[in-house]
């Protein structure tokens, strides 16, 4: 049983779900000091995220960078907004190595029961972005990276 | 990579999509397809073409008529890179779970 969502919106929004057993602020907490992100948001098994730069505060900037050993790649961005600890508004692009076009991501927290849910929606500037953010940066493992085209997998099913 | 690419850039177009969801129940012509867009019989091949050459659809050859369908195969290795990185995502989260596990316990640790 997948506690994971991700659907396709209209044609440049991806919105991923999911539920957490621990509190808005923990996972709030969890997104934005550099220690916890880099034990988590690595993708794939093998993958480490030497360079964790992380500004968390309006206009302030990060930087990711990820390897396996052999390759690496990296990702920058600026907040927009952030609302200890419901909400996460935030600008960002991959360097593969030319830099992808902004991908806007408003990252929501919700209390759920005793727990959380996490709301994550993704605006592309036009569809042919999203569809080559799947075909490129999805296999890197990252949260922007996510997607599960519902619409068109459900119409071959 | 390069046939996958294609044919996520096949699914980048509305039209396209609506195609595909056509094709989901059951082989249809070029007249056929054409039929609930407003777009011309030419217009309506460019885009077969593409979804053709992404490997998502075929066409066989039935008198005078080309009939397209779905390929499953083209399809199903989309399905399967989907799943895989859908995945890498449960991955990051499974991860989140222990790291607010331990982010728990220790606040428990301390208040003790």
């Amino acid at each position: 049983m997948s506690k994971l969502t991700l659907k396709t919106e209209g044609d440049t929004h991806i919105v991923v779900t999911r539920r957490f057993a621990a509190s808005p602020e923990a996972i709030y907490r969890a997104h934005t000091d550099t220690k916890l992100i880099q034990q988590w948001l690595l993708g794939p098994d093998g993958w480490t995220m030497p360079v964790c730069i992380c500004d968390a505060r309006p206009g302030g900037k990060f930087r990711y960078e990820w390897t396996n050993g052999k390759v690496g790649f990296h990702i920058t961005g600026e907040f927009v907004e952030l609302r200890p600890y419901s909400k996460i508004v935030h600008i960002e692009r991959m360097y593969l190595p030319d830099p992808t076009p902004d991908n806007h991501v408003e990252t929501r927290f919700e209390p759920d029961g005793s727990g959380t849910l996490m709301t994550m929606r993704m605006t592309l500037p036009d569809p042919q972005t999203r569809a080559a953010m799947l075909a490129t940066g999805m296999e890197k493992g990252m949260e922007a990276s996510y997607i599960r085209l519902e619409g068109m997998l459900r119409v071959a099913a | 990579m390069d046939s996958l690419d294609a044919s996520f850039a096949a699914l980048a177009d509305p039209t396209r999509r609506a195609i595909l969801a056509r094709l989901a129940s059951g082989e249809a012509t070029v007249n056929e397809l054409a039929k609930p867009f407003k777009m011309t019989q030419p217009a309506i091949s460019q885009h077969l073409k593409v979804l053709e050459d992404a490997g998502l659809i075929l066409q066989r050859v039935d008198g005078t008529r080309r009939p397209r369908r779905l390929a499953k195969s083209g399809i199903d290795a989309m399905d399967q890179w989907l799943a895989m990185l859908r995945k890498a995502l449960e991955k990051n989260y499974d991860r989140l779970d222990q790291v607010l596990a331990a982010m728990e316990s220790n606040k428990e640790g301390k208040r003790r």
